[in-house]
């Protein structure tokens, strides 16, 4: 009896490993061939500057030898197969989107290329650029951590006082609701004589934005538990401290996420805004003063680099929100 | 099996409480409360809603003091929430973000004596039977399964009286009957002082010593029925005896509810 259930096991595990394809995982590989094919078939137009550089080619290169190795490992590859098979159209998309791009700037120079410049242009700054690009992104994520978490600290400890004490919040609530709806970059002219550096203004900034954020968000948190989470704990032995970091607080947990996703998403703003008006340094910095100096392909360049910058800060944050409270119920996506 | 008990006697002496409604009028929550309750005794509380099942839980929990009068648990004044007095809702109330084998360890967790009753834990889940389910979220199991890891985790800390505000309320018919024997059978072996409100006549019947029945307007225990039909091997009763169902129309003759409530029901038809 048990052998046969192991030879049928055996046949089941045979049948879920055995090599199969999906058409649409070589969609992408279909996207970057025309990519390709576009960039090397159609000559650039007479006018091109720079008609010669190398970087966009290169990069297809790289993406069509990644997107033929992704197919070839989802054919032996099941959970794989279906990822690619589900996201193959769209990468196959963006291939065709770069393409058009190429198409209008290079190949045809339908717009100006002062303002819009080849894509192989806007890549080659990562490579020219790279030193300085990677010191304003240092700066500009130290600047970040540093206001997010003071922002952070400041947030919790007034939120869990105005949520939990009716004193604090009898003195406090009215100040935030006066002070926190302004926005942050309306403190510049106070930041830059208050703070001795740019820097210090810059932070002051970024945390004031997170600070109101996460303080309203961890009040109401707070002061919406159920009152009978709090009633079955005191029952249990709990006594106010213990309710207040063993049930408020992890109860009121979504809540504070909520305001922690808000306050860094406004934190980009006020990063940018903070670095445009008188730091020497940082992503912000970068794209405002390659603007002045009418080099746009370092400014989309800096634009892209941002894109990247916050899409990587904002998944961490999902993925540490997916860690820390999986035990929500139907849990809210963003 | 019988244990001589001695601890969980509840006193509550001219109890009376009122509370302010919205537009700041005085109203009577629950007056004239003299009652003694033995250790290890089976109360029911039933009556209609609004008169004071809950409020008298909820003095006795501690959770709120009365205006005038004393409560004793073993002859000491309650005055706030303790461990002693255990507390379990119709909604089990299970603390979403643990699993189930924290929410039942929180008790002592909260107490500082976990890691010395580590096996109380264990002995708890399997009391309830949820063996297996230590690591589910408590979204992931039935009501049932909910309301038993309810009372384990007011169980665990051996509380002195453990009282139900309706807990198997929200149960269908054959769960709410299973948990009603597992609930005696738990009364048996712990001797714990059991104080339960309910709406159900039946469920009053089948599981206690005496029933206190109560009316509002003014909310008060209007009589005490003592319970003197003999309990069968899982401690309940035979629900369809003489005594069961002459007891029940007695109780629900105090109520006021065999002829008033079947002619209302005739005259809005």
């Amino acid at each position: 009896m048990s052998e046969l259930v192991q030879t049928f096991r055996k046949e089941k595990t045979k049948e879920a490993s055995r090599p199969d394809f999906r058409f649409r995982t070589i969609l992408p590989i279909l996207g970057v061939i025309v990519a390709l094919a576009t960039e090397i078939l159609i000559p650039a137009h007479a006018k091109l500057k720079y008609a010669n550089l190398p970087h966009y080619r290169y990069f297809l290169f790289i993406a069509l030898s990644a997107t033929i190795l992704l197919g070839i490992a989802s054919i032996f590859w099941g959970s794989l197969r279906e990822k690619l098979n589900y996201r193959g159209a769209f990468i196959g998309g963006v291939f065709l989107f770069l393409t058009f791009l190429n198409l209008v700037t290079a190949k045809w120079m339908l717009l100006p290329q002062l303002y819009f410049p080849s894509i192989a242009r806007i890549f080659s700054v990562f490579f020219e650029d790279s030193k300085l690009i990677l010191t304003c992104i240092q700066s500009s994520l130290t600047l970040l951590v540093k206001g997010i978490l003071i922002g952070f600290i400041a947030g919790m400890i007034c939120g869990i006082a105005v949520g939990w004490s009716k004193k604090a919040n009898y003195w406090i609530y009215p100040l935030i609701r006066i002070l926190g709806p302004i926005p942050s970059s309306t403190w510049t002219p106070l930041a830059l004589v208050v703070f001795p550096s740019a820097k210090g203004a810059a932070i002051f900034l970024i945390a004031f934005g997170v600070w109101f954020q996460i303080t309203i968000l961890t009040a109401s948190g707070i002061q919406s538990v159920k009152k009978a989470y709090f009633e079955v704990s005191s029952t249990l032995g709990a006594n106010d401290l213990q309710n207040l970091f063993k049930i408020a607080i992890p109860a009121a947990s979504p809540s504070i996420f909520l305001g922690f996703f808000n306050a860094t998403c406004s934190s980009f703003v006020a990063l940018m805004a903070a670095e445009m008006i008188g730091c020497k340094s940082g992503l912000g910095w970068y794209v405002n003063w390659q603007k002045t100096m009418l080099s746009y392909p370092n400014v989309y360049a800096g634009l892209i680099v941002v894109a990247v910058f916050c899409y990587i800060l904002v998944t961490l944050q999902f993925k540490v929100r997916d860690k820390l409270l999986s035990w929500q119920e139907g849990v809210v996506k963003w | 099996m019988v244990k001589e008990l001695t601890t969980g006697a509840i006193t509550a002496k001219n109890v009376r409480k009122e509370f302010l409604d919205p537009n700041g009028n005085q109203v009577i929550a629950l007056e004239k409360v003299d009652v003694d309750i033995k250790p290890g005794e089976f109360i029911c509380l039933i009556g209609p809603s609004g008169c004071g099942k809950s409020t008298f839980l909820r003095l006795v929990a501690g959770l709120i003091q009365p205006t005038e009068g004393n409560l004793y648990l073993d002859g000491e004044e309650i005055k706030k929430p303790s461990y002693e007095r255990g507390l379990v809702f119709q909604d089990p109330t299970l603390f979403p973000w643990l699993n189930i084998y924290e929410n039942i360890a929180f008790g002592l967790k909260t107490r500082h004596i976990f890691k010395e009753n580590k096996e109380d834990v264990k002995e708890f889940i399997k009391l309830v039977k949820l063996e297996g389910f230590e690591k589910a979220l408590p979204h992931h199991l039935s009501g049932g399964m909910a309301q038993r890891a309810g009372l384990a985790r007011a169980l665990v800390n051996h509380p002195k009286v453990l009282l139900l505000d309706e807990p198997f309320g929200a149960l269908d018919a054959f769960t709410r009957m299973n948990m009603q024997d597992e609930l005696l059978r738990i009364w048996k072996e712990r001797g714990t002082t059991m104080i339960m409100v309910t709406h159900d006549v039946d469920e009053a019947v089948y599981l206690s010593d005496r029933i206190f029945v109560m009316t509002p307007r003014p909310a008060k225990i209007e009589s005490i029925v003592n319970v003197d039909i003999g309990r069968n091997a899982t401690y309940g009763r035979k629900r369809d005896s003489g005594d069961f169902l002459q007891l029940r129309s007695k109780i629900l003759q105090i109520l006021d509810y065999t002829g008033k409530a079947a002619a209302d029901i005739e005259y809005n038809i």
